[in-house]
């Protein structure tokens, strides 16, 4: 059992002799594929399930969505408001995701980069912010925000949710950066870069992996925070996607066609970010794990 | 002076961060402890004052709420990470396999996560609603599944696996691609079968990463309020009312922030004694 004998494939769990082998076994279709079936099915009928409704006429019963009508998502869009949040909601979303991205780059450098005094309460704290329950700070941020006249408005939910999206930020980017080796960067600034224009030019641009992480995963949280918008925004102008569905839900309970038309509004964007993103996500987790 | 410069580097990159922990996080935790000691409600200004510790007495021996919530904050949040770890770790060992579509059925099966808990509600009420949901095509009895006592904790519990399995699958996926394939290939050589290669080097690599998992799920479905706000608004009857969202309907609904307050600082120290407790008790980080 000498590490010579031995393949090395990477991080890859099955090595390519065993996965030849694998392929002709029968029970595999046992192990994996009929467990993933099942799997697959009880994550896929709840989305296909409001698809019907969203797009077959309204009274209809039938399991399929024929003949396909928009009408649903007209109403939702231009009578109920969804227009209105789904704007909002883009917003918040694009501003706290800039803004994630920017400081999570900042602090994530600085942990990466630099062994200073105070790096390790620094990580201490980050990590035991995720113990604090957004819930638990609806009381005393609604009367921070309400003394700095953040109530009712976009940038209050950026601060709120830009806040709670930073620590995981934070983590993630500095594994993602610690897996650039510095040596590169070293090399450009002994041919007289700064630090900074070597960081933007030999770092950024091999970062882009973990720039999208973090800003999906950013994007994907502030679009779906709901006890903020719910607690820190009460005129509906300025209601966000999750807030505006859960008035659909509790105001129309009986009109289920518009809940299900508000709810492919208000998953479209976050599930096809999710799926484009969704590889560098698990291998962001694993860079910042191994980091610790 | 180059080099005092340069020490300020660091720091200068994480004060945005700090400034921000402190004024959003660090601060609003200290004026919870304040609020709970006071009378204050947004609704009845007049009788605002120092209060003692009057809420503390009120929670403890008068609001049989308070005390119902923690038992089923206990039932929840055990129910729901017994339930992911083990369907969150059996989708994280078929998902790290090679086959043909991998990608695609990873896209899949994670993709709830991505959904909101509002959304979540959205979608299953659409599921459970007895004249409309899909419960009828498997027999079952014309009956509101959310409405009933006797079905409406199983019901709340499938809806968060359907949310939440996947985000646990994700983490130990991760795990999972950290163990070197060579020691599958060493313990293949020694004659071990799939189930014992299973037991003596993935569960022993992943046990730090499935400690982690649980402690953060943990967490999070202690706090998650989302779902059970918009799916059953702690009903019942109350029967699905976690602390938090009794906190939440205590902040949003009557504004009774002292009386709010207190709870959260119950809900902040069962919190951190459990994790504390947990970490212990796991022996997070040792080595073995």
């Amino acid at each position: 059992m000498s590490a010579d004998v031995m393949i090395r494939p990477g991080t890859r769990v099955v090595p390519d002799g065993a996965r030849r082998r694998k392929r002709r076994d029968p029970g595999r279709v046992l192990r994996l594929y009929v467990p993933l079936g099942m799997y697959l099915v009880f994550t896929l009928v709840p989305f296909y399930w409001m698809l019907v409704f969203a797009l077959r006429p309204a009274g209809s019963t039938d399991p399929v969505p024929w003949p396909i009508t928009f009408e649903h998502f007209e109403t939702v869009w231009n009578d109920i408001g969804y227009a209105v949040f789904f704007k909002n909601s883009v917003i918040v979303g694009v501003w706290s995701l800039l803004v994630t991205t920017v400081i999570a780059v900042m602090g994530g450098y600085a942990l990466s980069r630099y062994r200073f005094r105070g790096r390790g309460l620094f990580m201490v704290v980050l990590l035991c912010t995720q113990f604090i329950p957004g819930a638990m700070m609806l009381i005393p941020l609604f009367s921070i925000f309400k003394s700095l006249g953040l109530i009712n408005s976009l940038a209050g939910l950026v601060v709120a949710d830009t806040v709670f999206n930073l620590p995981l930020s934070i983590i993630l980017m500095s594994g993602f950066i610690s897996a650039v080796p510095f040596t590169v960067e070293e090399a450009a600034m002994v041919d007289g870069c700064t630090r900074f224009r070597g960081f933007l030019a030999i770092v950024l641009p091999q970062l882009r992996p973990g720039l999208i992480a973090v800003g999906s995963f950013a994007f994907i949280h502030t679009w779906n925070n709901f006890l903020f918008a719910l607690m820190f925004v009460s005129k509906q102008d300025s209601f966000t996607i999750p807030v505006g569905l859960s008035y659909t839900i509790g105001e129309y309970s009986a009109d289920f066609e518009a809940l299900a038309a508000g709810g492919v509004v208000a998953a479209l964007p976050v599930v096809c970010v999710f799926a484009v993103v969704q590889r560098y996500l698990v291998h962001g987790i694993s860079a910042g794990a191994v980091k610790g | 002076m180059t080099t005092m410069r340069r020490r300020a580097v660091p720091y200068l990159l994480i004060s945005p961060t700090v400034a921000l922990i402190a004024a959003f996080l660090v601060y609003p935790i200290a004026s919870v402890a304040y609020y709970s000691l006071q009378h204050r409600n947004l609704t009845r200004p007049w009788a605002d004052g120092f209060a003692g510790l009057d809420n503390f007495r009120q929670m403890l021996f008068e609001d049989e709420v308070f005390w119902h919530s923690l038992g089923f904050t206990a039932k929840w949040v055990v129910a729901e990470i017994g339930l992911q770890l083990i369907l969150g770790l059996g989708l994280a060992l078929i998902v790290n396999e090679s086959f043909i579509g991998r990608g695609l059925a990873r896209s899949l099966v994670f993709s709830p996560w991505a959904v909101s808990g509002v959304l979540t509600t959205g979608i299953w009420i659409l599921l459970y609603t007895p004249s409309t949901g899909v419960l009828r095509f498997l027999g079952q009895p014309e009956a509101a599944v959310l409405g009933n006592p006797d079905t409406v904790f199983p019901a709340v519990v499938v809806t968060e696996l359907w949310r939440g399995v996947p985000f646990f699958a994700i983490l130990l996926l991760a795990g999972l691609q950290g163990i070197p394939g060579e020691l599958y290939e060493a313990a293949a050589v020694d004659g071990a079968g799939r189930i014992r290669r299973f037991l003596h080097v993935t569960l022993p690599h992943l046990r730090d990463a499935i400690v982690l998992a649980t402690l953060l799920r943990g967490v999070w479905e202690f706090n998650n309020v989302d779902l059970l706000y918009t799916l059953t608004g702690g009903g019942p009857a109350q029967v699905t009312t976690t602390l938090p969202l009794y906190v939440a309907q205590r902040a949003v609904d009557s504004k009774d922030f002292g009386y709010g307050s207190a709870l959260t600082m119950a809900g902040f120290v069962i919190l951190l004694f459990c994790s504390i407790l947990y970490l212990r008790l796991s022996r997070f980080g040792e080595e073995r």
